[in-house]
C-alpha cells in the first residue's frame, strides 16, 4: 500500500506535549530565537497527558520567596521517601527552578488558590498548593503553541532516529498519522523525549469496562521509556514502580484528604493499623521506618499487610472534617478538578463522605518518574552542581548524543509532579539549544534505508491483519496473529504473576522474573505479528510494543536488584530485607541493539545535601 | 462509565474526536455522529463530555464496579470562567459546584517569546531559565551546592 511520507527538517524536537514537553517547547524558543521548534503530540496538546483533566494542587512548589522551603529541604524529603535512591544533582536543580515556572503558571491566568491571612499560596502540605485547575492543560499548551514553530497532533512517535555519520549521536524521530496515516520523519538536531510513563504494564484491578481507570491516564504507554531504550540509551532505577494507595475504584487522590482535610485512615475495626506493623517494618527496612515522614512505601507496606491479615477493608475516615462546609466543598471539588470518575463512583454508590467513610485500596503498579518514584532515563546532571560521575556535557542529556529527557523520562529525580516536569523540560530546552549552538549537532545523516526500513515496521501490523483476516470467517481468533488488546492482556498477566503485581500481593523472587524473562521474549517475537484493522489499532498496537520493551527493561532491573528496597511497591520474597551494604545504589542498564540483551550496572549515590532535616525531626 | 452520546443531541460535529486523550471518540460512519469505540480505555478525564458544544455526551459509570442510576454533568464556559458541576446520586442525593478556570483573559498574558528580548550571550552557558533570577521572587541568585560537600555511599 502507498502512503505518503512528510519530511520535516527541524533543530529541536520534542516528542510529546504534556508538561515536560510544552515545558521544553516554551523554553526552547526563549533561547532559540532561530531554531526550528517542533512538537509532536500523540494526542491533542490542549487535553493529553497526564494533566488532561486537570489538577487541584501543584505538588511541587519551594515558596523561596517567603523561605517556606528550600531546594535544600526538597532534596532531604525526596531522597528519604524513596528509601535513600535518587539522583540529588537532578532533584536540586528541579527544585531550585520550579517556583519560577510556578509564578509564571501564576502570571498565565491559572488560578491559585490563596491563604486568606498570608495572602501566600495556600498550602495542601509542605510542598502542595492549592489550584483550580480544571484548565492547567490548556494554558500551558498555549504557551507551547505561542512557542514552537510547529505543533502536530495525533502523530504517534514509534521510534527514534540514528545519526550515521556519527556513533552514538540522535538523528530524529518517525512516526505516523492516526489520522491519515501518512508517515512522518523528523529529522532533528536534537530530540527532547517528553513523553509519557506507563499505566497498564501491570494487570489493573479492573479488568472488564472500568480498565481504563487506572490510576495513571490509559494514554501513558512507556514512550518515555521504549523510545530511548530502543535505540540502547541508558536507564536507571527502572526496578522502582510506584503502588499508590488510593480511593477505592475510582483512585482518587488522597493528599488533599491526608494534608488539608486532616482525614485518617483506619482499619474495619476503627484500628490505627500502621503502627501494628511498625516492629514487622523495623525488621525489613532498619531505622527508614523512623524517619519522617514516613516513606510512601512503608506507608503501603502497612496498608498491604494489614489486609492481608484480614483487617479490611481499610478506610478514610471523613465523617468529621466534611461536616465543615468548606472542607466538604474542597473534598468534592478535589475530585472533579482531577479525577472526576472518582465522583462518578461515589454517586453511584451513594457514598457521601460527610455520612460514609470511604474505602481505600493499593492500585496495580505503574512506571513513571514523575511521583513517589524515579525510573527513567539516566541523564546528565547540571555542570554546577552534578558529580562527575553524573556529568557529560549537557543537562538532562541522555547517553545518547542529542538525545535530551525530561518529565517521566528521566530516571533518579523524583516528585516533581506537574510543575517539576515542566521545569525540566524547560532545563532539558535549554540544553539542548546549547548543544546546538556548540556546534554538537554539525553533519547529521539519516539515510533513506533507515527511515524506509522502519516504515515498513511501522506499518507490519496492518499488513497482518489484511493478511491474516481473509484466511478465518470472521470474530476476533486468528492462528496468524494477535489482536493489541489480546497482546496487552498477555502483558499484564505476565507482569502482574510473575513481576510482583496485585494478585500475588506484589510479591516475586528470582525464578519468578526469569520465567516472566521468557514469557515475555515470547511475547515481543509475538508482536511481530499482532494484527491492526485500522490506524487506530496501529497506535494501540505500537503502544503495546512500547508497554513490551518497558516491561522486560523493568523486570530485568527487579532481577538485577537482589534487595526489597521498597517494601509496599514490591517484595523480592528471596531478598526481603533492605541491603545498604550491597544495594545502597543506583542500577543502570542498556540493551544492545543487535541482540536485544540487557546489560546491567551500579552507580555510586552522592549525596550532595546533609542530612539536618532528620536531626530535626528526631 | 464510559462516555456514550445521545442520539438526537450528536450533529457529528467531532469535538469529541479531536480532543479525546484517548483517541476514543469516532464517528459512526453510518449515523454519522460520534461514538466511544473502545469504552476500556477511557479514563472518565470528561474532555469530550466538556468539549461538545450539544451537551450530547454523557457518562455512565464503569459497568464494572458502579451501580446505575448517578450522573456527574458538567458545563464549562470559558467566556465567563468558570465549571459547573451537578453529581446526582443514585438514591437522589445531589450536589453542585463551581469553580473558577482561570483569573485572566484567555491566553493574553502568555507570552509570545520570539517577540520579546532576547537573552545575553553568555546566559546560554549560566544555569538561569527564562525569567530568572527575577522570577524566583527571592532577590538572590540561583541557589547552589559547593561539590566538596558531596558524599557518596550510604548516608543515613
Amino acid at each position: 500500500m502507498a502512503r505518503k511520507t512528510i519530511f520535516e527538517d527541524c533543530d529541536v524536537l520534542v516528542v510529546g506535549g504534556g508538561m515536560a514537553g510544552t515545558g521544553a517547547a516554551f523554553e526552547a524558543r526563549h533561547w532559540g530565537r532561530d531554531l526550528k521548534i517542533i512538537c509532536v503530540e500523540k494526542a491533542n496538546i490542549d487535553r493529553s497527558g497526564a494533566v488532561a483533566q486537570g489538577l487541584y494542587a501543584i505538588n511541587c512548589y519551594m515558596g523561596m520567596q517567603w523561605g517556606e522551603n528550600m531546594p535544600e529541604d526538597h532534596v532531604r524529603y525526596a531522597r528519604n521517601d524513596l528509601m535513600g535512591l535518587v539522583r540529588e544533582d537532578l532533584g536540586y536543580d528541579m527544585a531550585r527552578h520550579v517556583d519560577s515556572t510556578v509564578h509564571m503558571f501564576d502570571e498565565w491566568g491559572l488560578p491559585m488558590m490563596r491563604n486568606k491571612e498570608t495572602g501566600r499560596y495556600q498550602r495542601e502540605g509542605k510542598w502542595q498548593i492549592m489550584i483550580h485547575g480544571e484548565s492547567y492543560k490548556p494554558i500551558v499548551a498555549e504557551a507551547a503553541k505561542k512557542s514552537a514553530d510547529k505543533i502536530y497532533n495525533r502523530i504517534m512517535i514509534t521510534h527514534l532516529l540514528k545519526d550515521e555519520s556519527k556513533e552514538n549521536r540522535i538523528g530524529g524521530a518517525v512516526g505516523f498519522n492516526m489520522r491519515t496515516g501518512d508517515y512522518y520523519v523528523f529529522k532533528a538536531k536534537t530530540v527532547i523525549v517528553a513523553a509519557g510513563g506507563a499505566s497498564h504494564i501491570f494487570k489493573p484491578r479492573a479488568v472488564g469496562e472500568g480498565m481504563g481507570r487506572t490510576w495513571y491516564a490509559p494514554w501513558s504507554n512507556g514512550s518515555a521509556y521504549a523510545l530511548p531504550i530502543e535505540v540502547g540509551a541508558k536507564m536507571t532505577q527502572m526496578e522502582n514502580r510506584i503502588v499508590l494507595c488510593r480511593f477505592k475504584d475510582g483512585y482518587g487522590p488522597v493528599g488533599a484528604y491526608f494534608l488539608h482535610l486532616k482525614t485518617y485512615t483506619q482499619n474495619a475495626n476503627g484500628e490505627n493499623y500502621e503502627k501494628k506493623w511498625y516492629e514487622e517494618t523495623k525488621k525489613l527496612v532498619g531505622e527508614y521506618i523512623d524517619h519522617h515522614p514516613v516513606p510512601t512505601c512503608l506507608r503501603n507496606h502497612a496498608f498491604i499487610k494489614e489486609v492481608a491479615a484480614g483487617g479490611g477493608p481499610i478506610h478514610m475516615v471523613t465523617k468529621e472534617a466534611f461536616q465543615d462546609p468548606h472542607l466538604e466543598t474542597v473534598g468534592w471539588e478535589n475530585f472533579l478538578g482531577m479525577t472526576v470518575g472518582q465522583a462518578v463512583v461515589w454517586a453511584s454508590q451513594n457514598i457521601d463522605p460527610k455520612y460514609t467513610n470511604p474505602e481505600l485500596t493499593t492500585s496495580e503498579p505503574y512506571v513513571m518518574g514523575s511521583h513517589a518514584t524515579c525510573s527513567g532515563a539516566w541523564v546528565s546532571g547540571p555542570e554546577d552542581i552534578a558529580p562527575d560521575d553524573y556529568f557529560w556535557g549537557y543537562n538532562r542529556m541522555t547517553s545518547i548524543d542529542g538525545l535530551f529527557g525530561a518529565g517521566d523520562t528521566v530516571g533518579g529525580s523524583a516528585h516533581k509532579f506537574s510543575s517539576g516536569s515542566f521545569t525540566e523540560g524547560r532545563l532539558a530546552a535549554k540544553a539542548a539549544v546549547k548543544y546546538i549552538q556548540d556546534k554538537k549537532a554539525n553533519g547529521i545523516e539519516v539515510s533513506e534505508k533507515q527511515y524506509q526500513n522502519l516504515k515498513e515496521v511501522i506499518y507490519k501490523p496492518m499488513e497482518n491483519y489484511t493478511v491474516g483476516r481473509n484466511e478465518i470467517t470472521g470474530g476476533t481468533v486468528s492462528p496468524s496473529y494477535i489482536s493489541p488488546i489480546q497482546g496487552l492482556q498477555r502483558l499484564q498477566k505476565i507482569m502482574d504473576e510473575y513481576c510482583g503485581g496485585i494478585t500475588n500481593n506484589y510479591m516475586t523472587n528470582e525464578n519468578l522474573l526469569k520465567r516472566g524473562l521468557e514469557l515475555l521474549d515470547w511475547l515481543q517475537e509475538d508482536l511481530e505479528n499482532v494484527g491492526a484493522e485500522d490506524y487506530h489499532q496501529l497506535m494501540r498496537a505500537w503502544e503495546l510494543k512500547h508497554r513490551t520493551i518497558t516491561s522486560q527493561c523493568v523486570t530485568e532491573h527487579t532481577l538485577y536488584r537482589k534487595e526489597t528496597r521498597w517494601p509496599g511497591y514490591y517484595y523480592r520474597g528471596d531478598h526481603m530485607k533492605l541491603d545498604d551494604e550491597n544495594w545502597h545504589c543506583l542500577t543502570v542498564s542498556q540493551r544492545d541493539q543487535e541482540s536485544g540483551k540487557f546489560s546491567m550496572e551500579k552507580k555510586p549515590v552522592y549525596h550532595i545535601v546533609d542530612d539536618k532535616e532528620k536531626k530535626k525531626a528526631s | 462509565m464510559s462516555t456514550f452520546v445521545y442520539m438526537t443531541r450528536c450533529d457529528g460535529c467531532g469535538h469529541c474526536v479531536d480532543i479525546c486523550p484517548s483517541d476514543i471518540m469516532h464517528i459512526d460512519e453510518t449515523i454519522r455522529r460520534a461514538k466511544n469505540i473502545e469504552p476500556n480505555f477511557c479514563w472518565e478525564c470528561y474532555s469530550c463530555v466538556k468539549a461538545c458544544p450539544n451537551h450530547a455526551i454523557d457518562v455512565r459509570g464503569y459497568a464494572d464496579f458502579a451501580p446505575m442510576g448517578h450522573s456527574v454533568r458538567v458545563r464549562r464556559e470559558e467566556e465567563k470562567g468558570t465549571i459547573s458541576w451537578k453529581i446526582k446520586f443514585r438514591n437522589g442525593t445531589v450536589k453542585d459546584f463551581i469553580s473558577p478556570i482561570t483569573t485572566k483573559p484567555w491566553g493574553k498574558f502568555i507570552p509570545k517569546l520570539a517577540e520579546g528580548d532576547k537573552p545575553n550571550q553568555g546566559e546560554i552557558n549560566s544555569q538561569i531559565l527564562y525569567s530568572e533570577p527575577k522570577g524566583l521572587n527571592t532577590n538572590k541568585d540561583l541557589p547552589k551546592v559547593e561539590k566538596s560537600s558531596f558524599k557518596k555511599g550510604v548516608y543515613y
